[in-house]
């Protein structure tokens, strides 16, 4: 309810509070949204502490041939694998390639396709054009494919592996930040700072940009998710990080070959991709509600 | 509106072009190269020039693109290098299993989630609205190739009811279709549920009801039908969707549609297979897209009004 008289304390009150604050009060009311969040943070931790108690190339990749097919034990909890590693330090290792691809394919993604969702947006005319059309040009190869194409291309590796996965999404960025400028193009305000002089690169950065934060914060969070989906799949069809890096899709790829007897080999490295992937849904369900409240329903 | 369409048909060639062009580009920066892996192991300088000259693959990069242009603005998508039949022929033999699984997935898909996204609607923020969003949430977050593997393991392996592999009739394709449509049903049922939403707050639905219609025909006649509008252009890219996600489902389940084949064609460094297979794909979408819009004109009058302008 908008009351019709503030005492000059509310009114101080409101103004303290800024937008960040005001996003973060809307995303704490979503137990899913917090959940996500919380997952998402673990899940870093987790990545972390496995960089720093495991050793790759004795914990990881070091065969133990003795112990081939342990099933699932108190003393190896996801079982061991057809080389004897424990499968449970392999996915928990194994984190940090998911959540490193999926956050720097983003990155690059986020910045190429906003930077060039923003020039066309505001330029509008013929660079507009060519970047839509451009745009619709990738678009228009089922990603997969794309991704496929560019990692024979330049050779499998992490780093390919991640740039390959942020120039596929470079479309729905640029295409997401054209469409939140459109319509404060042609606002009085803009056209109030070009005539007093201010340049293109400042007028976009501090008129145009906060304009389209919202929707592009969501893309990012979302793009994360669909960034591991990808690229598991990648490697899940031998494309993505080589082996022997306990990459979860490339875990189950080879997991796959003794479905037959040890189906807990393709259980675990899965059930961790998707949770990976829920977390970040979850959240970017969550940062989308909190960050346009009139959207909720 | 025939305008519209012949210009969105002439829009199709550039983008074509360009995707060829981007392909092939790809294509030809992969190291290996296919001349090299057919050669016999112990053919002369001479013999493996001349088998290249044969495939087509001498010259630098531009003449070679130039004449593979050249053959695709007549229709002609070459020769398969490595399996020495037109690239045209290979695809078509093909792509039928894929249509298939597409077609199949976006029915198991739509069996899933249209109830759950109405049911979800009309008990808005009861716990059925929940459970069916936790459930699309799960199946937008399931890695697809995942669960079919999950599903081959219950349904082939531990109860035999279900074949894991192949396709040899009817029952080949339910575990393939139900892994590919469950992908698609996580945010098929989110749109109905959200177009439902705003459906069911219109002021003619006040109308039925105080009318006196029951509140099943309100839902099933009035609500459903406006609801609906916004799903069919989901359709369009639900379809794109299943042709390119079936690719690891193809793979998971031995299915034989073009998403193997592409894969292969990249693998082998068969050019000429791998750029005509991802350009059939291209075609195929954008004409999916061009039909949703055609179609999505033809139920909304107020979208055709636009168009008559």
């Amino acid at each position: 309810m908008v009351k019709e008289k503030y005492t000059v304390g509310e009114l101080k009150a409101f103004k303290k509070r800024s937008i960040a604050s005001e996003v973060w009060r809307n995303y704490k009311k979503s137990p899913s949204a917090m959940a996500g969040l919380i997952v998402v943070c673990l899940l870093i931790l987790v990545t972390i502490a496995a960089q720093v108690i495991y050793d790759y190339d004795t914990d990881i990749v070091q065969q133990d041939i003795m112990n081939r097919f342990k099933e699932p034990s108190l003393e190896h909890p996801f079982g061991t694998d057809h080389y004897g590693r424990d499968v449970m330090v392999r996915v928990l290792y194994g984190a940090k390639y998911s959540l490193s691809v999926g956050i720097v394919s983003v990155a690059i993604s986020c910045f190429l396709g906003s930077s060039l969702g923003l020039i066309a947006g505001y330029y509008g005319g013929l660079v507009e054009n060519i970047i839509l059309r451009t745009c619709e040009i990738f678009m228009g190869i089922p990603s997969i494919l794309l991704g496929i194409a560019i990692m024979s291309a330049f050779g499998q590796s992490l780093l390919v592996l991640m740039f390959a996965i942020g120039l596929v999404y470079v479309p729905m960025f640029a295409r997401t930040a054209r469409a939140a400028v459109l319509p404060v193009r042609d606002q009085e305000y803009i056209e109030a700072a070009k005539v007093s002089g201010v340049s293109d690169l400042r007028i976009i950065f501090t008129h145009v940009l906060p304009n389209a934060m919202s929707p592009i914060i969501v893309q990012v969070t979302m793009g994360v998710a669909n960034g591991i989906l990808t690229a598991s799949s990648l490697s899940f069809l031998g494309l993505g990080v080589p082996v022997p890096a306990p990459e979860w899709g490339a875990m189950l790829s080879s997991g796959r070959e003794y479905i037959r007897d040890y189906s807990y080999l393709t259980f675990f490295p899965g059930l961790a991709i998707m949770i990976t992937v829920l977390a970040f849904n979850l959240m970017g369900d969550g940062l989308r509600d909190a960050l346009d409240p009139k959207l909720k329903q | 509106m025939i305008r519209y369409i012949i210009k969105r048909f002439l829009m199709m060639i550039p983008v074509l072009l360009a995707v060829s062009f981007v392909v092939y580009f790809l294509m030809d920066l992969a190291p290996g190269d296919i001349v090299g892996m057919m050669a016999p192991p112990d053919a002369t300088e001479v013999e493996i020039e001349m088998m290249r000259k044969e495939m087509g693959l001498d010259g630098t990069l531009p003449e070679r693109y130039f004449r593979y242009m050249k053959n695709l603005l007549k229709g002609d998508l070459g020769m398969s290098l490595s399996m020495k039949r037109p690239v045209i022929d290979i695809f078509f033999e093909r792509f039928p299993a894929t249509l298939k699984l597409a077609f199949g997935s976006i029915i198991v898909a739509m069996i899933i989630s249209i109830p759950l996204g109405i049911a979800a609607a009309t008990h808005h923020r009861s716990w059925l609205d929940g459970a069916s969003m936790v459930t699309a949430m799960l199946g937008l977050s399931m890695p697809s190739f995942w669960l079919g593997l999950l599903l081959i393991i219950l349904f082939s392996l531990k109860l035999g009811w279900l074949p894991s592999g192949g396709s040899d009739g009817f029952l080949s394709i339910i575990l393939p279709a139900i892994t590919l449509g469950a992908a698609q049903a996580g945010n098929l049922t989110r749109i109905t549920r959200s177009s439902m939403l705003e459906v069911i707050r219109q002021d003619y639905l006040r109308t039925a009801r105080a009318k006196g219609v029951s509140e099943k025909k309100v839902i099933y006649k009035h609500a459903l039908k406006n609801a609906l509008i916004p799903i069919i252009t989901i359709f369009g890219s639900t379809l794109g969707n299943a042709l390119g996600g079936a690719v690891a489902i193809e793979t998971v389940f031995s299915w034989p549609g073009v998403g193997r084949l592409t894969v292969s064609a990249i693998n082998s460094r068969d050019m000429t297979l791998a750029t005509g297979c991802i350009i059939m794909f291209t075609i195929f979408f954008t004409l999916t897209m061009l039909l949703v819009d055609i179609a999505y004109a033809y139920v909304d009058p107020r979208i055709k009004a636009q168009y008559s302008k």
